[in-house]
């Protein structure tokens, strides 16, 4: 009896299949021709010496992948870039719920405050970027004029590599603070104000407050947009091509950066299409990384 | 040890509305007080400033003869219970119950000792590493008993803490807190919409209505010597019954007269009337109705009703009469059927009569 019966369930779930096949058949054509197709298609051509405009080339093996292990301008590009989303992650992150604690309350002025702030992530990052290249400017740059006035010595900013990369990560963070800064908003007002009150009967301070109520109510919202602006950053382009196009001497050379120089300008693009795939593996590494590490400090 | 004295306090909120009046309430050691009223008369705010999440606009508070208005809810050393729980949702049952310890940095092992006392004298014992979204109600409700104990604090302050439950898991809790309270010797200070509650809890109730406080008395005191029409009508289920008489006096015997009979005053109710200069004029009189009776149980008839609604509920029934002074609930334990549109002559016990004063509402003599 419970076995036929089992056995009928299974079969009807087979009768189906047509029809859900049918119905996520749709769903599935776009993401096979933009995402799964492409994919495939890079880590093909990075075992080839294709140069981007002739229709022939031939398989080479894994020789890209061996001439970019040992060339050191990779290597500089990888640490370019985690550099620059280590740089533009935490700082982004941390700011914008310290941004978000001091809006959480309303006041006069409050709404067109998180309006300006949230502004520059629905601005495109090449007008953004081309206003910095403006304040940026070494003699009569805001930049400068604002130090100046502090009293500090002004800085080359993009026009040296020792300030440049740190130009760019200043430009990212400000493009994404209001974005932080928006979610954090929703989160912090979603935690129950009755928590507030228990803990302060329980004694803790309002420091304590935030580190033990705060922060874990949060954390949901923390890991996404961990997840998202470290995707943000290792995909960051167009502030670098406007800014320092990877310059000046390679200092703001990420790897996605790298690939585009490889591939469009160098018409190596098979060991161009070497770098994406290992930013590809890059990217799924460090996500796996913070979900496996999420799970010790993420509460749903 | 604590004593906790309101002293003219008041609550005005930032709109300008008024929540407590001038309120005036003293609260010794080792009390179990219960603030009852209908709902948004003051007794959420009252808890509140106590416990010092709100401020407090006029008036003292003082705990141990210390003035409290200014001290931040850190430093109280008072315990509450939300209505909610309020249970920190990432910490398990231990952590939650452990908090309050963790921050005074008591040491690991005292923790761990307390906590499980805490948890085995609740029934938690077995729940420690759950967290609170995978709790039931009730057991949700023992966390947030278990922090507040934990602490030894100086008073426990609970609002509405049994709302959230069934019917019968509250009746479970009801004695689990009484028990509570006789084994803690702390003061408590308890909300409640709930009349059993209030009347088996408490060792001193306080009526509030509109932000002021109407009477502060034993639960016995309260139900037998109401201090104003509305304590009468709000403590006591089914609610008393109300109607109009004229006060009498014939041949020296002082009398309640309704439309259908007369009501003879006892020596001290008489006296009281008459001091009151009440003789020839109209009184607010209340009955309970358990203390209206059949008038064939050699009561006088007082009132005739037409029974509408007839409730058996086991020991024993409602019956919903309309009378000529109005409708009046009689709660007997005799036990035959009526049926609908009966006539019933009915009487009442009149040493149990309440007179109050019709304009202010006050009470005459009870
Ligand atoms: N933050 C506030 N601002 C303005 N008015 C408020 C505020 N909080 C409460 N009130 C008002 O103050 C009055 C008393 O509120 P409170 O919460 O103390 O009532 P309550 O007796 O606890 O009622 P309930 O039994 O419904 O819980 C209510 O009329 C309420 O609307
Ligand atoms: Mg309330």
């Amino acid at each position: 009896m419970t076995v036929s019966g089992g056995k009928r369930r299974y079969q009807k779930r087979y009768d189906r299949l047509p029809t859900v096949l049918l119905f996520v058949l749709p769903a599935f054509i776009p993401l096979l021709v933009f995402w799964i197709y492409p994919i495939g298609r890079s880590i093909f051509l990075s075992f080839t010496d294709w140069d981007f405009i002739s229709p022939t080339y031939k398989i080479i093996g894994l020789k890209n992948y061996l001439s970019l292990f040992k060339n050191p301008r990779f290597f500089e590009a990888l640490w370019h870039t985690l550099v620059f989303t280590a740089g533009t992650l935490i700082p982004t992150i941390v700011l914008g719920l310290i941004l978000a604690l001091l809006l959480v309350r309303s006041f006069k002025g409050s709404g067109v405050l998180k309006f300006i702030l949230f502004s520059p992530w629905i601005t495109p990052t090449v007008a953004i970027s081309i206003v910095w290249t403006w304040i940026f400017k070494a003699d009569g740059g805001i930049a400068n004029t604002i130090l100046t006035a502090l009293g500090a010595s002004p800085l080359k900013w993009i026009s040296s590599s020792d300030t440049a990369m740190l130009s760019v990560i200043i430009v990212t963070i400000w493009k994404s603070l209001g974005y932080a800064m928006i979610f954090y908003l929703s989160a912090l007002e979603k935690v129950p104000g009755e928590l507030y009150e228990a803990g302060a009967l329980d004694g803790a301070s309002r420091w304590r407050q935030f580190f033990d109520i705060t922060l874990p109510s949060i954390s949901p919202t923390t890991f996404f947009l961990m997840i998202i602006t470290m995707v943000n950053s290792l995909q960051a382009y167009d502030q670098i091509q406007i800014l320092t196009q990877g310059g000046p001497s390679g200092s703001t050379r990420t790897l996605l950066y790298m690939y585009y120089q490889l591939g469009f300008q160098e018409f190596n693009m098979g060991q161009a299409t070497a770098v994406a795939v290992i930013m590809i593996l890059l990217t799924v590494a460090l996500s796996v990384l913070q979900f496996k590490a999420s799970e010790k400090w993420v509460h749903y | 040890m604590s004593e906790i004295i309101l002293k003219h306090i008041t609550k005005e909120y930032e709109n300008g509305f008024l929540a407590v009046k001038d309120v005036n309430l003293e609260i010794k050691d080792n009390e179990f007080v219960i603030l009852v009223g209908p709902s948004g008369c003051g007794k959420s705010t009252t808890l509140r400033m106590i416990a010092g999440l709100e401020d407090i606009s006029e008036g003292d508070l003082l705990i141990d003869g210390e003035r409290m208005n200014d001290v931040a809810p850190q430093h109280r050393d008072i315990a509450m219970v939300f209505q909610n729980y309020a249970l920190y949702p990432h910490m398990s049952v231990y952590q939650n119950i452990a908090y309050s310890l963790k921050i005074k940095k008591v040491p690991k092992s005292e923790i761990d000792k307390r906590v499980r006392e805490v948890a085995q004298s609740l029934g938690l014992e077995g729940l420690l590493d759950r967290r609170p979204g995978q709790l039931s109600g009730g057991q949700k409700q023992r966390v947030a008993m278990g922090r507040a104990i934990i602490r030894h604090p100086k008073a426990f302050l609970m609002d509405e803490p049994l709302s959230n439950l069934d019917a019968k898991l509250r009746g479970q809790m009801r004695v689990e807190i009484a028990d509570l309270y006789q084994r803690l010797n702390t003061t408590f200070i308890y909300v409640t919409h709930d009349q059993t509650e209030a009347m088996t809890l408490g060792t001193k109730i306080v009526v509030m209505k509109d932000g002021e406080i109407q009477q502060i008395d034993s639960p016995a005191n309260l139900f037998n010597y109401p201090a104003n029409r509305f304590v009468a009508g709000f403590i006591g289920t089914p609610t008393m019954n109300f109607f109009d008489a004229s006060c009498e006096e014939t041949g020296g015997q002082v009398v309640l007269q309704t439309d259908t009979g007369t009501i003879r005053m006892n020596d001290k109710k008489a006296a009281a009337l008459k001091e009151g200069g009440w003789i020839g004029k109209k009184v607010a009189a209340g009955i309970r109705p358990e203390h209206v009776i059949s008038a064939k149980d050699g009561a006088s008839k007082v009132f005739e009703g037409e029974v509408g609604v007839f409730e058996l509920l086991g020991s024993n029934a409602i019956v919903y009469l309309q009378t000529a002074s109005g409708r009046m609930v009689m709660n007997t334990t005799d036990l035959r059927e009526y049926t609908h549109g009966e006539r019933v002559a009915l009487g009442v016990m009149e040493d149990k009569v309440h007179i109050f004063d019709p304009e202010t509402e006050r009470t005459v003599t009870n």
